[in-house]
């Protein structure tokens, strides 16, 4: 199974003299999915993450919505990236996003909750901190930026006003949060900065898989030619980098 | 204290094994280059001379100085220490350049401006990484800030120059330009003087400061290369005693600096009287006001930014905070809390928060302030941070438990330290802020528009920033109230610095035979007339037998009083004749004229402007009705024709009229920065004025003075003519008919030098008038430094009032208020 446990070429990880272990946070999948990547990644110790909910727009009945939880993790999910309710977002109906959410939460089980905000639907900042802690009110263990299939998908702007209302309900409640923007994060030097804006705004406790997490499919070919880079001093081709 | 940042430099020291950077996920170092600033001083032999018409100048003999980085005290260059000698050449080239560059068409200025500003541009990192180590600032600072600002003045100023032939018609050049400037920004600080200044028509020798002299010496170089003609921009560097000097050359026209309050004073002094202009931006004690409707985490940078900007070696620095108590505990913790992240480190690492501190004698005064600090009671709190021991360092400081009367609250420390204090209202907040004798700058944080609006307007301050700080921009003019200075650089306003009305010549008084002040404001209380004197002349057709003897008073607080001193003096025609007996004022009228005054400015500023329209349109009305009795009065006290004076009352009449018109048509304009949002000016008034008359057309000139000064919101004491009071006094009657508010106006009569005298020794007075001879404009300039109230005075050069650019121009609006740029952010939709 090598390239499930390492995402980056082994030579590149030589020369650069790491020996620790890298493997990818999870491998997320639409629900129909579950089983197989379950099945592929057995063994590997990587969790098979599940989208829900009707994914991306989320416009399905609510009954539909939580059997497609349950189905995957009965399928071997053990995190749910599920899309929050846009319409009650826009329309102030906090209470009933809550209450929603948490109907998610408790079908979820075991399996971790991933909020997905949509934040390039929800227009302004204060609606972006006002869904995030009403996911995090409801029992979410990760909030996210963006399904990847908005206009607009993870900004700055957007992750700091995030990370900030995890901040504010960690000081709280005790409670960490993880984050994950995801979507348009395709090279090493905007990964950086939101290394950097998670080191600042959170802490170094935030700089691990078990809270932060870039859901960006494309980024690591850019990332293993930066650290082609860093180890021999040349610039690197995409196609000498397998594809992630 | 709960910590000290200790400096450790095994801690300091970054990882190089890459596993141990996976584990530790620290920040490793980002050094910028040295090279290219290495080479350029190599090339100059780490020695520089003084850049005179286009020229490098090494005259034999010269001492000269080192130049140190603060970060790491590496020996830069070695620059000269100018002599007398060298600043008569230098000002004899600027004199020789300014008669072509003040004849070149605005157009081929801009064209030169934007010629220095392409330069300057194409030589960015060079000038970025020598200010960053000349100065001790973060290469990340002097990059986006200070160099950024530099080419962007240059940019801005070329359009004005472009536009001068039409915006500023009625204004020309003023000559050679001395401008002393501080080390704090250097670049920037000499964008701020010399662009506005060429952009008019003007050539400059900049002295800049000793700490800091390289970047200027680099920007002189761009200069010659970028096409600018020999003569017009000339750097000379040398110890502050020629600075002083320079000022107070004979042929220097303007003298415009940045830095201390008390060595602006002490210029302000030395030039008092000489007919120079002078601009002066000085200290401040900046007031940050954080509501509990504030986005705190945002308000926490917004601190961050306010005070460590620099090191805090900001004059705005926003070095004194106000939390509003519901959320003062909180707002503490966060901050330190952020706190515990900043990263100093030395200049040109570009992973860092902040830099050095200029010198090892400001890191001294820095420190004794936190000891006075420590010793007066209040808590000292520093985060434990690593702090580079190479150089002059502090880490953040943040001081509790002060009181308004704390030596941290009161003085500029100039430094990275951080006051704290809470209150509980809105009120409470604007009376802390306005609690200084500084005004330049303010910041706002709450996200409640009206609460943010309510205190922008209250702050006295001539910048506001709401939920920002330390935002800066050509086309913004930046500049404070009280002991901040005045003037203001940057926008067009900034432009008003740098010209002169075109009419009006460089005033040359002669002040060879200065008498001391105190034989100048003497007076004596008059006595009755003798017995020998003329009868009293009426104005009235009645008989003697009926005339009603008229009792003249002053008007205070909308009340005809009898004066304090309760002495008279005579008022008589020119052939002698008695008109009248007029009250011969003392120190206590002018007392009770300005507390009145005071009382009335806040009603009278805030009063809608149709109002104020409406009461001035009423008094010329009601002048209107009196033609012919002020024309009579006027013939008779000044020997003027019958129709010389109704043409003077007709006159004065219009000039209410067209004042009036200008109640509600100059409140500002929103500025075109480059900022996501709205920079709006907004033209306040000045406050209380005192006005101190000419005796040249007594009617007029009086109408001339009070009307601009009340349409834009002031209240004023004034002075009438001493020679000739009557008509100033006949119209108080007019005021209180015509609904003029109470203390609005106030009118004092007496020996005018000596009443001028207590107006510009009193504290509580935004500003004096002075239309007198050339010894009492010397002596309002001298005592007015002491506390830096705004001076306008003639140098006892007399204007023509009926003349309409002499006596209604632009500059009466221009010294009639007080200009506020109000920062106004947007930012909701996050995209």
């Amino acid at each position: 199974m090598i390239g499930y446990e390492s995402p980056v070429r082994q030579d590149i990880l030589t020369k650069l003299g790491f020996n620790g272990k890298i493997t990818v946070g999870a491998v997320c999948v639409y629900p129909s999915r579950v089983k197989d990547a379950v099945a592929a990644l057995k063994g590997s110790g990587i969790p098979v993450a599940s989208v829900a909910t009707g994914f991306p727009s989320g416009q399905i009945p609510l009954e539909l919505r939580l059997a497609e939880i349950k189905q995957a993790v009965a399928d071997g999910a053990r995190e749910i990236d599920i899309v929050i309710n846009r319409h009650y977002a826009l329309t102030g109906q906090w209470k009933l996003l809550y209450d929603e959410v948490k109907q998610m939460r408790a079908a979820c089980g075991e399996a971790h909750l991933k909020t997905i905000l949509a934040t390039g639907e929800l227009a302004t900042l204060t609606n972006i901190r006002k869904a995030s802690l009403v996911c995090m009110m409801a029992g979410a263990d990760f909030i996210k930026t963006s399904t990847g299939k908005e206009r607009v998908n993870a900004v700055i702007p957007v992750g700091i006003t995030m990370a900030r209302a995890i901040r504010d309900y960690y000081m709280r409640t005790g409670y960490k949060v993880g984050f994950k923007p995801a979507g348009g994060i395709r090279t090493a030097k905007e990964a950086t900065n939101w290394l950097a804006m998670m080191k600042e705004e959170l802490g170094d406790e935030w700089l691990n898989n078990q809270l932060f997490r870039f859901g960006a499919s494309s980024l690591v070919t850019d990332l293993e030619r930066q650290l082609w880079h860093n180890a021999t001093g040349e610039y690197a081709a995409d196609h000498y980098m397998p594809l992630g | 204290m709960s910590g000290s940042a200790t400096a450790t430099p095994s801690a300091a020291k970054p990882a190089t094994d890459i596993n141990e950077i996976f584990a530790k996920m620290s920040y490793g170092p980002a050094p910028e280059s040295q090279a290219a600033v290495n080479k350029w001083l190599q090339d100059h032999g780490r020695k520089f001379g003084l850049f005179i018409g286009n020229q490098w100048v090494h005259p034999e003999g010269r001492s000269y100085m080192k130049s140190v980085a603060p970060a790491t005290l590496e020996v830069l260059a070695e620059t000269m220490q100018a002599t007398r000698e060298d600043v008569d050449v230098t000002v004899v080239a600027a004199r020789t350049a300014f008669n072509t560059w003040s004849t070149t068409p605005g157009s081929t200025r801009a064209r030169i401006l934007y010629s220095i500003a392409r330069h300057l541009q194409k030589h960015f990192k060079l000038l970025s990484v020598l200010e960053a180590l000349d100065n001790g600032k973060p290469f990340v600072e002097s990059m986006n800030a200070d160099v950024k600002l530099l080419v962007r003045h240059f940019y801005y100023y070329a359009g004005w120059a472009q536009l001068c032939e039409t915006e500023m018609a009625e204004y020309a050049p003023l000559g050679v330009i001395a401008q002393v400037i501080p080390w704090n920004f250097p670049l920037m600080m000499l964008a701020w003087k010399i662009a506005p200044a060429l952009a008019m028509g003007n050539t400059v020798i900049l002295k800049p400061a000793s700490a800091t002299r390289l970047s200027a010496l680099l920007f002189a170089e761009i200069v010659a290369e970028a096409g600018v003609p020999p003569g017009v921009i000339n750097i000379l560097t040398g110890p502050g005693s020629i600075g002083g000097y320079l000022c107070a050359h004979p042929d220097v026209d303007k003298v415009a600096f940045t830095g201390s309050t008390e060595i602006g004073q002490g210029l302000r002094k030395s030039i008092s009287g000489s007919g120079k202009k002078i601009s002066l931006e000085l200290g401040g004690k900046s007031p940050v006001l954080v509501f509990d409707s504030a986005d705190l985490d945002a308000a926490v940078e917004g601190v961050i930014q306010a005070i460590f900007f620099n090191q805090g070696q900001v004059c705005c620095a926003g070095s004194r905070l106000l939390v509003q108590e519901s959320v003062y505990t909180k707002f503490i913790e966060m901050l330190k809390f952020r706190l515990g992240k900043h990263r100093v480190t030395v200049s040109l690492d570009k992973c860092t928060d902040m830099g050095a501190i200029v010198d090892a004698e400001q890191l001294r005064t820095v420190q004794s302030y936190i000891d006075i600090a420590r010793e007066e009671g209040c808590t000292v709190w520093q985060p434990e941070i690593v702090v580079p021991t190479s150089g002059y360092f502090l880490p953040p400081t943040i001081i509790t438990n002060v009181q308004p009367v704390s030596r941290c609250v009161q003085e500029e420390i100039f430094g990275p330290v951080l006051c704290c204090m809470s209150f509980r209202v809105p009120s409470e907040a604007y009376a802390l802020a306005n609690n200084t004798k500084f005004g330049l700058a303010s910041s706002v944080w709450s996200e409640n528009i009206n609460l943010a609006l309510e205190a922008a307007h209250a702050i006295k301050s001539g910048v506001v920033w709401v939920n920002s700080h330390n935002i800066f921009d050509a086309a913004a003019g930046f500049g404070g109230y009280g002991e901040s200075g005045f003037g203001r650089e940057g926008g067009k306003e900034g432009l008003f610095e740098y010209v002169r009305p075109s009419w009006q010549k460089r005033p040359r008084p002669d002040i060879s035979k200065i008498r001391d002040v105190r034989e100048w404001s003497a007076a004596t209380p008059a006595l009755p007339p003798a017995p020998t004197s003329s009868p009293i002349a009426s104005t009235s057709t009645s008989p003697a037998s009926d005339h009603v003897d008229r009792t003249w008073k002053i008007h205070i607080g909308g009340k005809q009083r009898r004066s304090d001193s309760n002495h008279y003096y005579t008022v008589k025609t020119p052939k002698g004749a008695i008109l009248g007996q007029v009250p011969d004022c003392n120190r206590k009228d002018i007392r009770d004229a300005v507390e009145a005054a005071n009382l009335a400015q806040n009603s009278w500023a805030n009063s809608a402007p149709f109002l104020k329209s409406q009461i001035m349109y009423y008094i010329a009305e009601n002048m209107q009705c009196r033609r012919e009795e002020f024309a009579s009065r006027l013939s008779t006290m000044t020997g003027v024709s019958m129709e010389e004076a109704l043409h003077e009352v007709d006159l004065s009449i219009d000039r209410m009229f067209y004042w009036a018109s200008y109640t509600d048509k100059n409140g500002g304009i929103v500025q075109e920065t480059p900022w996501k949002g709205f920079t709006i000016q907004v033209n306040e008034p000045v406050g209380t004025i005192g006005i101190v008359c000419p005796n040249n057309n007594p009617l007029l000139s009086f109408i001339s003075l009070i009307a601009p000064a009340i349409a834009r919101g002031n209240t004023i004491i004034v002075v009438p003519s001493s020679q000739f009071p009557l008509c100033a006094l006949d119209m108080y009657q007019i005021f209180d008919t015509s609904d003029l508010p109470p203390g609005v106006i106030n009118i004092v009569t007496g020996v005018a030098d000596h009443l001028a005298k207590v107006l510009v020794d009193h504290q509580n007075l935004r500003a004096v008038w002075y239309f007198g001879s050339a010894e009492g404009s010397y002596h309002v300039e001298y005592l007015a430094a002491s506390n830096m109230k705004r001076t306008w005075v003639s140098y006892g050069q007399v204007r023509d009032w009926s003349d309409r650019h002499q006596g209604s121009g632009h500059e009466f609006l221009h010294h009639a208020c007080e200009v506020k740029n109000i920062w106004l952010p947007v930012g909701e939709t996050a995209f």
